[in-house]
Protein backbone atom coordinates (compact mmCIF):
# COMPACT_ATOMS: atom_id res chain seq x y z
CA UNK A 1 0.00 0.00 0.00
CA UNK A 2 2.67 2.74 0.97
CA UNK A 3 4.20 2.13 -2.52
CA UNK A 4 0.81 2.15 -4.26
CA UNK A 5 0.71 5.94 -2.21
CA UNK A 6 4.05 6.76 -3.38
CA UNK A 7 3.30 6.06 -6.91
CA UNK A 8 0.13 8.29 -6.65
CA UNK A 9 1.89 11.19 -4.82
CA UNK A 10 4.75 11.10 -8.12
CA UNK A 11 2.48 10.76 -10.42
CA UNK A 12 -0.73 13.22 -9.48
CA UNK A 13 1.32 15.23 -6.15
CA UNK A 14 1.63 18.10 -8.86
CA UNK A 15 -2.22 18.33 -10.22
CA UNK A 16 -3.64 18.03 -6.67
CA UNK A 17 -1.66 20.53 -5.46
CA UNK A 18 -2.47 23.29 -8.76
CA UNK A 19 -6.32 22.70 -8.33
CA UNK A 20 -5.99 22.92 -4.27
CA UNK A 21 -4.04 26.38 -4.53
CA UNK A 22 -7.23 27.16 -7.22
CA UNK A 23 -9.80 26.21 -4.55
CA UNK A 24 -7.82 27.97 -1.82
CA UNK A 25 -6.52 30.79 -3.72
CA UNK A 26 -2.96 29.85 -1.62
CA UNK A 27 0.03 28.72 -2.59
CA UNK A 28 1.72 28.19 1.01
CA UNK A 29 -2.20 26.90 2.36
CA UNK A 30 -2.16 24.59 -0.58
CA UNK A 31 0.62 23.00 0.11
CA UNK A 32 -0.19 22.61 3.01
CA UNK A 33 -3.40 20.87 2.42
CA UNK A 34 -1.92 18.72 -0.03
CA UNK A 35 0.56 16.89 2.11
CA UNK A 36 -2.44 16.48 4.93
CA UNK A 37 -4.14 14.63 2.21
CA UNK A 38 -1.41 12.37 1.70
CA UNK A 39 -0.97 11.88 5.30
CA UNK A 40 -5.02 11.16 5.42
CA UNK A 41 -4.25 8.83 2.74
CA UNK A 42 -1.78 6.80 4.81
CA UNK A 43 -4.38 6.56 7.56
CA UNK A 44 -7.34 5.55 5.63
CA UNK A 45 -6.55 3.47 1.96
CA UNK A 46 -5.03 0.76 3.85
CA UNK A 47 -8.64 0.30 5.70
CA UNK A 48 -10.86 1.53 3.48
CA UNK A 49 -8.78 0.48 0.12
CA UNK A 50 -7.69 3.16 -2.48
CA UNK A 51 -10.58 5.18 -3.89
CA UNK A 52 -11.18 4.68 -7.78
CA UNK A 53 -10.21 8.05 -8.41
CA UNK A 54 -7.28 8.64 -5.60
CA UNK A 55 -6.69 12.46 -7.39
CA UNK A 56 -10.45 13.43 -6.27
CA UNK A 57 -10.28 11.58 -3.48
CA UNK A 58 -7.12 13.48 -2.30
CA UNK A 59 -8.29 16.83 -3.62
CA UNK A 60 -11.70 16.64 -1.43
CA UNK A 61 -9.35 15.64 1.53
CA UNK A 62 -7.02 18.27 1.47
CA UNK A 63 -10.05 20.92 0.91
CA UNK A 64 -11.32 19.78 3.89
CA UNK A 65 -8.39 19.74 6.31
CA UNK A 66 -7.36 23.02 4.72
CA UNK A 67 -10.98 24.62 6.02
CA UNK A 68 -10.40 22.76 9.96
CA UNK A 69 -7.00 24.18 10.03
CA UNK A 70 -8.13 27.56 9.18
CA UNK A 71 -10.90 27.22 11.41
CA UNK A 72 -8.42 26.30 14.16
CA UNK A 73 -6.72 29.31 13.56
CA UNK A 74 -9.08 32.09 12.80
CA UNK A 75 -10.51 31.27 16.28
CA UNK A 76 -6.98 33.17 17.65
CA UNK A 77 -6.35 35.64 14.41
CA UNK A 78 -9.86 37.33 13.24
CA UNK A 79 -7.70 38.15 10.14
CA UNK A 80 -8.50 34.80 8.88
CA UNK A 81 -12.01 35.67 8.70
CA UNK A 82 -12.27 36.59 5.15
CA UNK A 83 -10.05 33.66 3.76
CA UNK A 84 -12.18 31.43 5.85
CA UNK A 85 -15.43 32.32 4.12
CA UNK A 86 -13.73 32.17 0.58
CA UNK A 87 -12.32 28.60 1.40
CA UNK A 88 -16.10 27.16 2.55
CA UNK A 89 -17.53 28.72 -0.62
CA UNK A 90 -14.82 26.51 -2.10
CA UNK A 91 -15.36 23.63 -0.27
CA UNK A 92 -19.02 23.71 -1.56
CA UNK A 93 -18.26 23.58 -4.62
CA UNK A 94 -19.00 20.25 -6.62
CA UNK A 95 -16.17 17.79 -7.09
CA UNK A 96 -13.25 18.88 -9.67
CA UNK A 97 -13.57 16.89 -12.62
CA UNK A 98 -10.49 15.69 -15.09
CA UNK A 99 -10.80 18.81 -17.71
CA UNK A 100 -10.14 21.16 -14.44
CA UNK A 101 -7.53 19.70 -13.05
CA UNK A 102 -5.77 19.52 -16.52
CA UNK A 103 -7.10 23.60 -17.28
CA UNK A 104 -5.32 23.69 -13.31
CA UNK A 105 -1.99 22.81 -14.29
CA UNK A 106 -2.00 25.25 -17.14
CA UNK A 107 -2.86 27.93 -14.64
CA UNK A 108 0.01 27.11 -12.09
CA UNK A 109 2.69 27.34 -14.89
CA UNK A 110 1.54 30.61 -16.15
CA UNK A 111 1.61 31.86 -12.84
CA UNK A 112 4.59 30.76 -11.92
CA UNK A 113 6.10 31.76 -15.24
CA UNK A 114 4.52 35.52 -15.00
CA UNK A 115 6.69 38.27 -16.34
CA UNK A 116 6.08 40.07 -13.42
CA UNK A 117 7.91 38.09 -11.28
CA UNK A 118 11.72 38.15 -11.45
CA UNK A 119 13.42 35.22 -14.42
CA UNK A 120 15.36 34.00 -11.72
CA UNK A 121 12.20 33.91 -9.06
CA UNK A 122 10.61 32.59 -12.13
CA UNK A 123 12.39 29.55 -12.91
CA UNK A 124 12.47 28.83 -8.99
CA UNK A 125 8.87 28.80 -8.69
CA UNK A 126 8.65 26.47 -11.96
CA UNK A 127 11.15 23.78 -11.07
CA UNK A 128 9.32 23.96 -6.98
CA UNK A 129 5.21 24.16 -7.79
CA UNK A 130 5.54 22.53 -10.94
CA UNK A 131 8.40 20.17 -10.95
CA UNK A 132 8.02 19.13 -7.58
CA UNK A 133 11.70 19.59 -6.80
CA UNK A 134 12.65 20.70 -3.29
CA UNK A 135 14.24 23.83 -2.37
CA UNK A 136 17.45 22.14 -1.62
CA UNK A 137 17.55 20.59 -4.97
CA UNK A 138 17.36 23.50 -7.06
CA UNK A 139 19.62 25.60 -4.94
CA UNK A 140 21.88 22.38 -5.33
CA UNK A 141 21.28 22.84 -9.22
CA UNK A 142 21.81 26.67 -9.67
CA UNK A 143 25.33 26.34 -7.15
CA UNK A 144 22.46 29.06 -4.95
CA UNK A 145 22.95 28.72 -1.18
CA UNK A 146 19.56 27.25 -0.19
CA UNK A 147 18.43 29.80 1.83
CA UNK A 148 19.04 32.48 -0.55
CA UNK A 149 17.04 30.06 -2.95
CA UNK A 150 14.05 30.10 -0.19
CA UNK A 151 13.81 33.19 0.10
CA UNK A 152 13.90 33.93 -3.48
CA UNK A 153 10.43 31.64 -3.85
CA UNK A 154 8.75 32.99 -0.57
CA UNK A 155 9.18 36.62 -1.88
CA UNK A 156 7.65 35.69 -5.24
CA UNK A 157 4.77 33.48 -3.44
CA UNK A 158 3.84 36.72 -1.40
CA UNK A 159 4.34 39.22 -4.72
CA UNK A 160 1.67 36.42 -6.61
CA UNK A 161 -0.65 36.79 -3.45
CA UNK A 162 0.04 40.62 -2.44
CA UNK A 163 0.11 42.26 -6.67
CA UNK A 164 -2.82 39.69 -6.89
CA UNK A 165 -1.29 38.16 -10.07
CA UNK A 166 -4.29 36.23 -10.96
CA UNK A 167 -4.36 32.23 -10.95
CA UNK A 168 -5.13 31.96 -14.71
CA UNK A 169 -4.49 30.70 -18.30
CA UNK A 170 -4.11 34.12 -20.57
CA UNK A 171 -6.62 35.36 -22.92
CA UNK A 172 -6.38 34.13 -26.30
CA UNK A 173 -5.14 37.37 -27.47
CA UNK A 174 -2.24 37.67 -24.47
CA UNK A 175 -1.54 33.87 -25.11
CA UNK A 176 1.39 34.05 -27.50
CA UNK A 177 3.75 36.73 -25.35
CA UNK A 178 2.74 34.65 -22.18
CA UNK A 179 3.37 31.28 -23.69
CA UNK A 180 6.66 32.41 -25.13
CA UNK A 181 7.89 33.55 -21.18
CA UNK A 182 6.64 30.32 -20.23
CA UNK A 183 8.87 28.92 -23.07
CA UNK A 184 11.57 30.94 -22.30
CA UNK A 185 11.68 29.56 -18.77
CA UNK A 186 11.38 25.80 -19.68
CA UNK A 187 14.78 27.13 -22.44
CA UNK A 188 16.21 28.68 -19.35
CA UNK A 189 16.40 25.40 -17.36
CA UNK A 190 17.30 22.94 -20.02
CA UNK A 191 20.38 25.37 -20.79
CA UNK A 192 21.75 25.49 -17.52
CA UNK A 193 21.51 21.64 -17.52
CA UNK A 194 23.12 21.31 -21.05
CA UNK A 195 26.00 24.45 -21.00
CA UNK A 196 27.43 22.87 -18.06
CA UNK A 197 29.99 20.01 -19.95
CA UNK A 198 32.44 19.43 -16.94
CA UNK A 199 32.03 18.39 -13.05
CA UNK A 200 28.75 19.44 -12.61
CA UNK A 201 27.53 17.93 -15.07
CA UNK A 202 25.51 14.81 -13.37
CA UNK A 203 23.58 17.54 -11.04
CA UNK A 204 23.05 19.72 -14.08
CA UNK A 205 21.84 16.56 -16.70
CA UNK A 206 18.82 16.41 -14.11
CA UNK A 207 17.72 20.30 -15.07
CA UNK A 208 17.95 19.10 -18.62
CA UNK A 209 15.44 16.05 -18.17
CA UNK A 210 13.19 18.53 -15.90
CA UNK A 211 12.99 20.87 -18.63
CA UNK A 212 12.39 17.92 -20.95
CA UNK A 213 9.70 16.85 -18.93
CA UNK A 214 8.04 20.07 -18.66
CA UNK A 215 8.54 20.45 -22.59
CA UNK A 216 6.51 17.69 -22.60
CA UNK A 217 3.87 18.49 -20.29
CA UNK A 218 3.45 21.71 -22.12
CA UNK A 219 2.56 19.83 -25.33
CA UNK A 220 0.14 17.60 -23.78
CA UNK A 221 -1.86 20.51 -22.48
CA UNK A 222 -1.14 23.68 -25.09
CA UNK A 223 -0.46 21.94 -28.24
CA UNK A 224 1.23 24.74 -30.32
CA UNK A 225 3.63 25.19 -32.52
CA UNK A 226 6.64 26.64 -30.66
CA UNK A 227 5.84 24.21 -27.69
CA UNK A 228 6.20 20.95 -30.20
CA UNK A 229 9.32 23.53 -30.84
CA UNK A 230 11.33 23.61 -27.56
CA UNK A 231 10.34 19.98 -26.97
CA UNK A 232 11.69 18.79 -30.61
CA UNK A 233 15.25 21.43 -29.91
CA UNK A 234 15.79 20.25 -26.23
CA UNK A 235 15.49 16.51 -27.30
CA UNK A 236 17.56 16.92 -30.76
CA UNK A 237 20.39 18.53 -28.62
CA UNK A 238 20.07 16.19 -25.80
CA UNK A 239 20.16 13.05 -27.69
CA UNK A 240 23.72 14.16 -28.26
CA UNK A 241 24.63 14.77 -24.74
CA UNK A 242 26.91 11.17 -24.86
CA UNK A 243 29.27 12.66 -27.92
CA UNK A 244 29.76 15.90 -27.35
CA UNK A 245 31.78 15.68 -24.01
CA UNK A 246 34.84 13.76 -24.44
CA UNK A 247 36.76 11.36 -21.89
CA UNK A 248 38.58 14.37 -20.15
CA UNK A 249 35.31 16.56 -20.26
CA UNK A 250 36.61 17.60 -23.16
CA UNK A 251 34.31 19.40 -25.61
CA UNK A 252 33.85 17.85 -28.73
CA UNK A 253 32.34 20.21 -31.83
CA UNK A 254 29.49 18.82 -33.82
CA UNK A 255 31.57 17.88 -36.52
CA UNK A 256 34.13 15.85 -34.58
CA UNK A 257 31.14 13.73 -32.63
CA UNK A 258 31.07 9.92 -32.96
CA UNK A 259 27.67 10.50 -34.21
CA UNK A 260 26.68 6.20 -33.28
CA UNK A 261 26.43 7.73 -30.00
CA UNK A 262 23.88 10.35 -30.69
CA UNK A 263 20.47 8.57 -28.87
CA UNK A 264 18.83 7.50 -32.23
CA UNK A 265 15.73 6.97 -30.61
CA UNK A 266 15.09 10.83 -29.30
CA UNK A 267 16.45 11.96 -32.52
CA UNK A 268 13.25 9.95 -33.90
CA UNK A 269 11.06 11.76 -31.80
CA UNK A 270 12.30 14.87 -32.24
CA UNK A 271 12.03 14.62 -35.77
CA UNK A 272 8.73 14.21 -35.60
CA UNK A 273 7.50 16.73 -33.15
CA UNK A 274 9.43 19.53 -35.87
CA UNK A 275 7.07 17.80 -38.44
CA UNK A 276 4.50 19.03 -36.32
CA UNK A 277 5.72 22.34 -34.97
CA UNK A 278 5.64 22.91 -39.10
CA UNK A 279 2.71 22.00 -40.00
CA UNK A 280 -0.05 22.80 -36.63
CA UNK A 281 0.19 26.64 -37.61
CA UNK A 282 3.27 29.83 -38.17
CA UNK A 283 6.31 28.39 -37.19
CA UNK A 284 8.55 30.02 -34.72
CA UNK A 285 12.11 30.60 -33.29
CA UNK A 286 12.07 27.05 -31.90
CA UNK A 287 10.50 25.22 -34.75
CA UNK A 288 13.11 27.01 -36.46
CA UNK A 289 15.99 25.87 -34.26
CA UNK A 290 15.06 22.67 -34.16
CA UNK A 291 14.35 21.84 -38.15
CA UNK A 292 17.82 22.99 -38.10
CA UNK A 293 19.29 20.59 -35.69
CA UNK A 294 16.91 18.18 -37.53
CA UNK A 295 18.83 18.56 -40.66
CA UNK A 296 22.33 18.12 -38.88
CA UNK A 297 20.92 14.69 -37.42
CA UNK A 298 19.66 13.42 -40.40
CA UNK A 299 23.39 13.68 -41.67
CA UNK A 300 25.20 10.28 -41.12
CA UNK A 301 28.55 12.00 -41.64
CA UNK A 302 29.05 15.98 -41.19
CA UNK A 303 30.06 15.76 -45.51
CA UNK A 304 26.71 14.72 -45.87
CA UNK A 305 25.11 17.92 -43.87
CA UNK A 306 21.97 19.45 -46.24
CA UNK A 307 23.78 23.37 -45.44
CA UNK A 308 21.18 24.37 -48.50
CA UNK A 309 18.68 23.12 -46.69
CA UNK A 310 19.97 24.77 -43.25
CA UNK A 311 20.50 28.44 -44.90
CA UNK A 312 16.99 28.27 -45.90
CA UNK A 313 16.28 27.50 -42.70
CA UNK A 314 18.36 30.43 -41.30
CA UNK A 315 16.84 32.49 -43.66
CA UNK A 316 13.13 31.83 -42.18
CA UNK A 317 14.66 32.67 -38.80
CA UNK A 318 15.98 35.91 -39.76
CA UNK A 319 12.58 37.12 -40.25
CA UNK A 320 11.24 35.37 -37.08
CA UNK A 321 14.26 36.43 -34.96
CA UNK A 322 16.76 38.85 -37.10
CA UNK A 323 19.34 39.32 -34.01
CA UNK A 324 23.34 39.38 -34.94
CA UNK A 325 23.85 36.26 -32.93
CA UNK A 326 21.31 34.01 -35.54
CA UNK A 327 22.81 36.11 -38.49
CA UNK A 328 26.38 34.71 -37.22
CA UNK A 329 24.56 31.16 -37.40
CA UNK A 330 23.41 31.48 -40.53
CA UNK A 331 27.05 33.07 -42.02
CA UNK A 332 29.02 30.20 -40.36
CA UNK A 333 26.19 27.85 -42.63
CA UNK A 334 26.69 29.96 -46.03
CA UNK A 335 30.48 29.14 -45.34
CA UNK A 336 29.18 25.75 -45.25
CA UNK A 337 27.41 25.47 -48.76
CA UNK A 338 29.09 28.34 -49.88
CA UNK A 339 33.25 28.46 -48.89
CA UNK A 340 34.79 30.07 -46.33
CA UNK A 341 35.79 32.98 -48.17
CA UNK A 342 31.50 34.09 -48.28
CA UNK A 343 30.97 33.02 -44.36
CA UNK A 344 34.01 35.47 -43.59
CA UNK A 345 32.64 38.16 -45.68
CA UNK A 346 29.40 38.10 -44.12
CA UNK A 347 30.69 38.28 -39.99
CA UNK A 348 33.24 41.01 -41.04
CA UNK A 349 30.13 42.77 -42.33
CA UNK A 350 28.64 41.98 -38.39
CA UNK A 351 31.70 43.06 -36.76
CA UNK A 352 31.62 46.31 -39.02
CA UNK A 353 28.53 47.55 -37.72
CA UNK A 354 30.15 47.72 -34.26
CA UNK A 355 27.79 44.39 -33.34
CA UNK A 356 29.12 41.62 -31.09
CA UNK A 357 32.73 42.94 -30.67
CA UNK A 358 33.03 40.92 -27.33
CA UNK A 359 31.28 37.85 -28.26
CA UNK A 360 33.60 34.92 -28.52
CA UNK A 361 31.91 33.31 -31.18
CA UNK A 362 32.47 35.92 -33.65
CA UNK A 363 36.12 35.29 -33.06
CA UNK A 364 36.46 31.52 -33.07
CA UNK A 365 33.80 31.72 -36.24
CA UNK A 366 36.26 34.05 -37.92
CA UNK A 367 39.38 31.86 -36.96
CA UNK A 368 37.97 28.54 -38.16
CA UNK A 369 37.13 30.43 -41.27
CA UNK A 370 40.42 31.96 -41.54
CA UNK A 371 41.95 28.97 -40.30
CA UNK A 372 40.29 27.21 -43.74
CA UNK A 373 41.79 30.01 -46.03
CA UNK A 374 45.05 29.55 -44.89
CA UNK A 375 45.85 32.53 -43.58
CA UNK A 376 47.28 31.02 -40.69
CA UNK A 377 48.60 34.18 -38.83
CA UNK A 378 45.21 35.93 -38.70
CA UNK A 379 43.61 32.94 -37.33
CA UNK A 380 45.88 32.56 -34.48
CA UNK A 381 44.71 36.69 -33.61
CA UNK A 382 41.17 35.44 -34.09
CA UNK A 383 41.77 31.96 -31.46
CA UNK A 384 43.62 34.46 -29.19
CA UNK A 385 40.92 36.91 -28.95
CA UNK A 386 38.06 34.48 -28.73
CA UNK A 387 40.38 32.87 -25.65
CA UNK A 388 40.28 36.50 -23.90
CA UNK A 389 36.72 36.99 -24.52
CA UNK A 390 35.26 33.04 -23.26
CA UNK A 391 35.13 31.95 -19.79
CA UNK A 392 33.89 28.95 -20.20
CA UNK A 393 37.33 26.16 -19.29
CA UNK A 394 35.93 23.14 -21.40
CA UNK A 395 36.22 25.54 -24.24
CA UNK A 396 39.39 27.41 -23.20
CA UNK A 397 41.01 24.35 -23.46
CA UNK A 398 39.94 23.95 -27.27
CA UNK A 399 40.63 27.09 -28.19
CA UNK A 400 44.05 26.43 -26.94
CA UNK A 401 45.06 23.52 -28.83
CA UNK A 402 43.55 25.40 -32.14
CA UNK A 403 46.30 28.21 -31.38
CA UNK A 404 49.40 25.56 -30.46
CA UNK A 405 48.22 23.53 -33.59
CA UNK A 406 48.39 26.21 -35.78
CA UNK A 407 51.56 27.88 -34.58
CA UNK A 408 53.07 24.42 -35.54
CA UNK A 409 51.68 25.09 -39.24
CA UNK A 410 52.35 28.76 -39.17
CA UNK A 411 56.54 27.79 -38.04
CA UNK A 412 57.05 25.15 -40.73
CA UNK A 413 54.90 27.81 -43.63
CA UNK A 414 58.10 29.75 -42.82
CA UNK A 415 60.75 27.30 -43.31
CA UNK A 416 59.00 25.92 -46.44
CA UNK A 417 57.27 27.39 -49.16
CA UNK A 418 53.80 26.63 -49.36
CA UNK B 1 -8.10 46.22 -5.68
CA UNK B 2 -6.66 49.36 -5.84
CA UNK B 3 -3.80 50.29 -7.91
CA UNK B 4 -1.42 53.32 -8.12
CA UNK B 5 0.10 53.74 -11.38
CA UNK B 6 2.99 56.09 -11.07
CA UNK B 7 4.39 57.74 -14.58
CA UNK B 8 7.97 58.22 -15.46
CA UNK B 9 8.69 60.27 -18.02
CA UNK B 10 12.08 62.15 -19.38
CA UNK B 11 11.16 65.56 -17.88
CA UNK B 12 13.72 66.74 -20.48
CA UNK B 13 12.90 65.09 -23.60
CA UNK B 14 9.11 66.61 -22.77
CA UNK B 15 10.37 69.72 -22.20
CA UNK B 16 12.25 69.61 -26.12
CA UNK B 17 8.90 68.69 -27.60
CA UNK B 18 7.41 70.83 -30.79
CA UNK B 19 4.06 72.01 -29.31
CA UNK B 20 2.19 70.42 -31.84
CA UNK B 21 3.60 66.89 -30.57
CA UNK B 22 2.91 68.00 -26.65
CA UNK B 23 -0.73 68.77 -27.51
CA UNK B 24 -0.68 65.80 -29.51
CA UNK B 25 -0.11 63.60 -26.49
CA UNK B 26 -1.85 65.61 -24.13
CA UNK B 27 -5.00 64.78 -26.20
CA UNK B 28 -4.47 61.06 -25.70
CA UNK B 29 -3.84 61.52 -21.63
CA UNK B 30 -7.57 63.45 -22.06
CA UNK B 31 -9.43 60.50 -23.82
CA UNK B 32 -7.32 57.97 -21.57
CA UNK B 33 -8.71 59.71 -18.76
CA UNK B 34 -12.29 59.95 -19.94
CA UNK B 35 -12.27 56.22 -21.17
CA UNK B 36 -10.84 54.52 -18.34
CA UNK B 37 -13.47 57.27 -15.84
CA UNK B 38 -16.12 55.49 -18.16
CA UNK B 39 -15.34 52.22 -17.36
CA UNK B 40 -15.10 52.69 -13.90
CA UNK B 41 -11.87 52.07 -12.88
CA UNK B 42 -10.89 55.57 -12.47
CA UNK B 43 -10.26 56.42 -8.53
CA UNK B 44 -8.26 59.29 -9.35
CA UNK B 45 -5.04 60.81 -10.78
CA UNK B 46 -2.94 64.28 -11.25
CA UNK B 47 -0.22 65.53 -13.41
CA UNK B 48 2.47 66.98 -11.32
CA UNK B 49 4.83 69.86 -12.01
CA UNK B 50 8.56 69.57 -13.10
CA UNK B 51 10.86 68.58 -10.79
CA UNK B 52 12.38 71.75 -10.64
CA UNK B 53 9.66 72.59 -8.52
CA UNK B 54 10.22 70.15 -6.18
CA UNK B 55 11.46 70.06 -2.43
CA UNK B 56 12.75 67.05 -0.86
CA UNK B 57 12.32 67.12 3.46
CA UNK B 58 14.15 65.06 6.07
CA UNK B 59 14.33 65.04 9.38
CA UNK B 60 16.99 63.79 11.59
CA UNK B 61 17.39 64.16 15.30
CA UNK B 62 14.62 66.21 15.40
CA UNK B 63 16.40 68.52 12.95
CA UNK B 64 14.50 69.23 9.67
CA UNK B 65 16.27 70.09 6.81
CA UNK B 66 14.71 70.88 2.96
CA UNK B 67 16.79 70.40 0.06
CA UNK B 68 15.98 71.04 -3.63
CA UNK B 69 14.96 68.82 -6.35
CA UNK B 70 13.45 65.26 -6.10
CA UNK B 71 15.39 62.23 -3.66
CA UNK B 72 17.10 60.61 -6.53
CA UNK B 73 18.49 61.76 -9.49
CA UNK B 74 17.54 59.28 -12.35
CA UNK B 75 17.15 59.73 -15.89
CA UNK B 76 12.88 59.52 -16.05
CA UNK B 77 11.01 61.35 -13.22
CA UNK B 78 7.61 61.11 -11.72
CA UNK B 79 5.24 62.99 -13.69
CA UNK B 80 2.15 61.78 -12.44
CA UNK B 81 -0.13 59.35 -11.19
CA UNK B 82 -3.53 57.10 -11.99
CA UNK B 83 -5.26 55.45 -8.82
CA UNK B 84 -7.48 52.42 -10.68
CA UNK B 85 -9.62 49.82 -9.09
CA UNK B 86 -8.95 46.71 -11.26
CA UNK B 87 -9.77 43.11 -10.30
CA UNK B 88 -6.10 41.54 -10.29
CA UNK B 89 -2.50 42.15 -11.98
CA UNK B 90 -3.50 41.73 -15.14
CA UNK B 91 -6.45 43.52 -15.64
CA UNK B 92 -4.25 46.46 -14.07
CA UNK B 93 -1.22 45.95 -16.46
CA UNK B 94 -3.65 46.23 -19.09
CA UNK B 95 -4.77 49.80 -17.97
CA UNK B 96 -1.47 50.50 -17.49
CA UNK B 97 -0.65 49.57 -20.88
CA UNK B 98 -2.98 52.36 -22.01
CA UNK B 99 -1.63 54.97 -20.41
CA UNK B 100 -0.32 57.18 -23.05
CA UNK B 101 3.29 57.86 -21.15
CA UNK B 102 4.17 53.84 -21.72
CA UNK B 103 5.24 54.49 -25.06
CA UNK B 104 8.05 56.66 -24.18
CA UNK B 105 8.66 56.61 -19.97
CA UNK B 106 7.18 53.75 -17.98
CA UNK B 107 4.50 52.55 -15.61
CA UNK B 108 4.93 51.75 -12.08
CA UNK B 109 2.07 49.28 -11.01
CA UNK B 110 2.48 49.45 -6.93
CA UNK B 111 -0.61 47.68 -5.30
CA UNK B 112 -2.36 49.49 -2.25
CA UNK B 113 -1.67 48.32 1.19
CA UNK B 114 -4.96 47.68 2.82
CA UNK B 115 -5.98 47.75 6.36
CA UNK B 116 -8.41 45.91 7.35
CA UNK B 117 -10.19 47.37 10.69
CA UNK B 118 -11.21 44.74 12.92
Amino acid sequence: MRERIDQVYRADSRRVLATLIRLLGDFDLAEEAMQDAFVAAVDRWPVEGVPANPRTWLVSAGRFKAIDRLRRRAKFDASLAPVLRRVDVAVEQPDVDDDQVEDDRLRLIFTCCHPALGMDAQVALTLREVCGLTTEEIAHAYLTPAPTLAQRIVRAKAKIRDARIPYQVPTRGALPSRLSAVLHVVYLVFNEGYSASSGRSLVRHDLSSEAITLGRLLVELLPEPEAYGLLALMLLHDARRAARVGPDGELILLDDQDRSQWNREQIIEGCTLVEKALTTGPVGPYGLQAAIAAVHSEAATPGETDWEQIVGLYDLLMRAEPTPVVELNRAVAVAMRDGPAEGLALIDAIVRRGQLGDYHHVHSARADLLRRLGRTSEAINAYERALDLNTQEPERRFLSRRIAGLRRVDDSGRTSAP
Amino acid sequence: MRYLCLIYDNEQAWEKLPKEESDAVFGEYFSFTEGIKQSGKHLGGEALQPTQTATTVRVRNGKVTTTDGPFAETKEQLGGYYLIDASDLNDAIQVAAKIPSARYGSVEIRPIMEFTSM
